[in-house]
């Protein structure tokens, strides 16, 4: 049930891939305390079970969950149309699941760094294409993606990780091209440090944010029907400092 | 999966001692125990050839607002549980919460208050994790009717470091149970807990106000007010003189109105960064304590207070261990049993007025007779007193020491959750339950109180 006090209808039928993601976590608790409905899908089913209750506690009206491994992209369409069916509609996909992969592994091994290219980008094209066509035929919904600000620009301690996200933006920039026009909403969302699983071996610094917060600025993108969200927002001034680097002066710097 | 990074220093609340250890974030149940260690890189492994050779020592810390040793480990493993931060159910019903432990009593007010309940028990910071509330047993503004914590916790899982991970209660694995309860997260791992919250109509509470000149008349306000839900005392320990242990006697109750169920809005101020040394003296803490004083004039009606002035007033401004300066503060917090003469506050009162070192308002409180479930529970029926004071140095540590014997010539007991200073001989007087306790501690765990403590002299 959209909060009629909080501005903006906010979805209320949702698909979570990767639904253990520390991020999806901090978004789907605001939504579950406004009584969403939920098609959760993670790979760990023990995970699962925990956010499955966390989010039923708090106020979800109905939560179902799915055990998947979505690099499997052949059981992808099966697996969508059980959630279209057991959710009715659905108005909202959260595409969350991903993978840091291990950068200094990746420079040695194809192996490693084709493993990060399935899950982040491969996967996510085989899901995106299959709800991308859903919500153009049902004329509505919204598609949001969590990239990464890494997906701006290579960069030699990252730029496997960041090629499957500047893969994914360029992807989800062309969706979004094509199926604005029937009412979708496709967004891309850019985060820089958020505290979480993902970057728990990270020293914290100054510009890490709370995932709470972090939720907190996605809904509000996922409201305003942004196309791209950075989060939290400067990171588009950094991200736009960077990028202005000539390769030739980057290539000599150590970031 | 558990990923492992080393802060140079970790600081309890008191920021007295600063220790280093390596913390590691827990974001799942499943992700204790710890997987073994990943082979070290040659340099790293050169470093810590000597430390991994001794058994491991590690030690669960959620918010770190103990303020002394007791959430610490120097050069030890800090397993940070904020992130088990999730809830597990709730019966509208009953009010029986099942959370993660490192769930905070900040985000169980946001979630029950709109629901119709309340905290059955809170401490005066609603920073803290149910973990930490339940391995420190604490204890709030309503002890003298409803005791500590621990009462409320119905049930808790531990996992210990061997890998076994069981439900303990009061029917089931009792002996865990009681010593897991304020067992200051030495048992194992508390994973997650089941409380008892309690009913509320209304986010309000119906406060009274009375100020008292000395300990009698405190204890004869405690005793006429015997019934109200909270009460707290506030006393102006730089008061001398005619004014000597004058102060505030204020009780409330939860308003039987039903109101609108709102909860607290974020927090509004912070300090941001440490203030001279100085700042806190003897001028600028007696003047802030009698403005305290006098701003809280008997009232004979009472008033309605939103819950989070009455209870967590220091919540508002964040990061306030800072105005003690860099380095730290200690508390001193003691209960001493009740006997006709008021001897022993007298004594520590005076002890620190002759010690002309500064103190913030004191707190002072009539603990009831509700028994603790805890081995280790600190509260017992008697007088409870706490003081913060600045670290000056030796003088602040030769105070803490006095005003320590004082309260074990007195059979009183100092809280381990405040403690930096109490020995080895004081805390096994004070706990002669410690080594029925002992055998309760996961051989993986320790901590800097723990170590000290139970040094063998």
């Amino acid at each position: 049930m959209a909060d009629s006090r909080s501005g903006p209808a906010l979805p209320s039928r949702i698909l979570v891939l990767g639904a253990t993601s520390g991020i999806a976590t901090a978004v789907m608790r605001l939504l579950a305390a406004r009584g969403a409905n939920f098609f959760l899908v993670a790979r760990d089913p023990q995970k699962l079970t925990a956010v499955e209750m966390d989010l039923r506690t708090r106020g979800a009206a109905s939560v179902e969950s799915r055990v998947a491994d979505l690099d499997n992209t052949s059981d992808h369409p099966g697996l969508l149309a059980d959630a279209a069916s057991s959710l009715g509609v659905i108005d909202l996909a959260f595409l969350a699941h991903g993978v840091l992969g291990d950068q200094k592994e990746g420079e040695s091994s194809y192996t490693a760094a084709a493993a990060v290219l399935q899950t982040n980008l491969l996967s996510a094209v085989s899901l995106i294409t299959w709800l991308a066509n859903y919500f153009q035929a049902t004329k509505q919904g919204t598609l949001a993606v969590l990239s990464s600000v890494a997906g701006d620009r290579g960069r030699r301690s990252n730029y496997i990780y960041g090629a499957s996200k500047a893969g994914l933006n360029v992807f989800l920039d062309g969706v979004r091209n094509r199926i604005d026009r029937s009412g979708v909403h496709v967004l891309t969302i850019r985060p820089g440090y958020v505290a979480t699983p993902m970057t728990a071996h990270i020293e914290p610094n100054l510009l890490f944010v709370a995932p709470q917060h972090a939720a907190t600025l996605i809904l509000r993108a996922i409201a305003k029907r942004k196309d791209i969200a950075y989060v939290p927002r400067f990171w588009a001034a950094i991200m736009l400092a960077v990028r202005s680097v000539p390769e030739s002066i980057f290539k000599k710097l150590n970031y | 999966m558990a990923h492992r990074h080393s802060r140079p220093k970790f600081e309890s609340w008191g920021r007295y001692p600063s220790l280093s250890a390596t913390v590691v974030p827990l974001h799942w149940p499943s992700d204790f125990p710890l997987p073994p260690a990943k082979e070290a890189s040659p340099l790293e492994d050169q470093r810590s050839k000597t430390a991994t050779s001794a058994p491991p020592r590690m030690l669960p810390v959620g918010m770190g607002r103990s303020y002394g040793d007791v959430c610490l480990i120097a050069d030890g493993t800090l397993l940070n549980t904020r992130g088990l931060d999730r809830f597990q159910s709730f019966d509208e019903e009953s009010g029986i919460l099942r959370c993660e432990a490192g769930v905070t009593l900040d985000e169980i007010l946001r979630f029950c208050i709109p629901r119709g309940w309340f905290l059955p028990v809170t401490p005066g910071t609603r920073y803290v994790t149910v973990g930490g509330a339940i391995a420190n047993d604490v204890h709030g503004k309503n002890h003298q009717v409803a005791g500590t914590f621990g009462r409320y916790v119905r049930s808790l899982e531990l996992a210990r470091s061997d890998g076994s991970r069981f439900v303990c209660s009061r029917d089931r694995n009792m002996e865990w149970f009681r010593a897991t309860v304020a067992g200051m997260g030495l048992t194992g791992l508390i994973v997650s807990a089941e409380i008892q919250l309690r009913a509320i109509v209304s986010p309000l509470v119906k406060s009274e106000v009375s100020q008292f000149h000395g300990i009698d008349q405190f204890l004869e306000l405690s005793l006429a007010r015997q019934s109200s839900e909270y009460s707290i005392g506030w006393m102006d320990s730089t008061a001398t003189g005619r004014k000597f242990a004058r102060g505030v006697f204020m009780t409330a109750a939860h308003s039987q109105e039903p109101a609108k169920l709102t909860t607290h809005k974020s927090r509004s101020c912070s300090v941001p960064f440490d203030l001279p040394g100085l700042a806190l003296n003897r001028a600028s803490v007696g003047a802030f304590n009698a403005l305290y004083f006098h701003s809280h004039r008997t009232r004979q009606k009472p008033r309605l207070l939103n819950y989070d002035s009455f209870f967590y007033p220091m919540d508002r401004i964040r990061h306030w261990n800072r105005l003690y300066g860099k380095r730290g503060f200690v508390q001193f917090h003691c209960v001493l049993p009740r006997v006709a003469d008021q001897l022993a506050p007298l004594q520590l009162l005076k002890a620190i007025s002759a010690a002309r070192l500064t103190s913030f308002l004191a707190v002072i409180k009539d603990f009831g007779d509700a028994i603790s479930p805890g081995m280790m529970s600190f509260p017992m029926p008697g007088i409870s007193l706490a003081l913060d004071f600045p670290i000056r140095g030796e003088e602040t540590f030769d105070l803490m020491d006095r005003l320590a014997r004082i309260t074990a010539e007195h059979g009183g007991r100092v809280y381990p959750a405040k403690d930096t200073r109490m020995t080895p001989t004081q805390f096994q007087n004070f706990y002669p339950q410690w080594q029925q306790f002992a055998p309760y501690v996961d051989p993986a765990f320790s901590s800097n109180f723990w170590e000290r403590v139970t040094a063998r002299g």
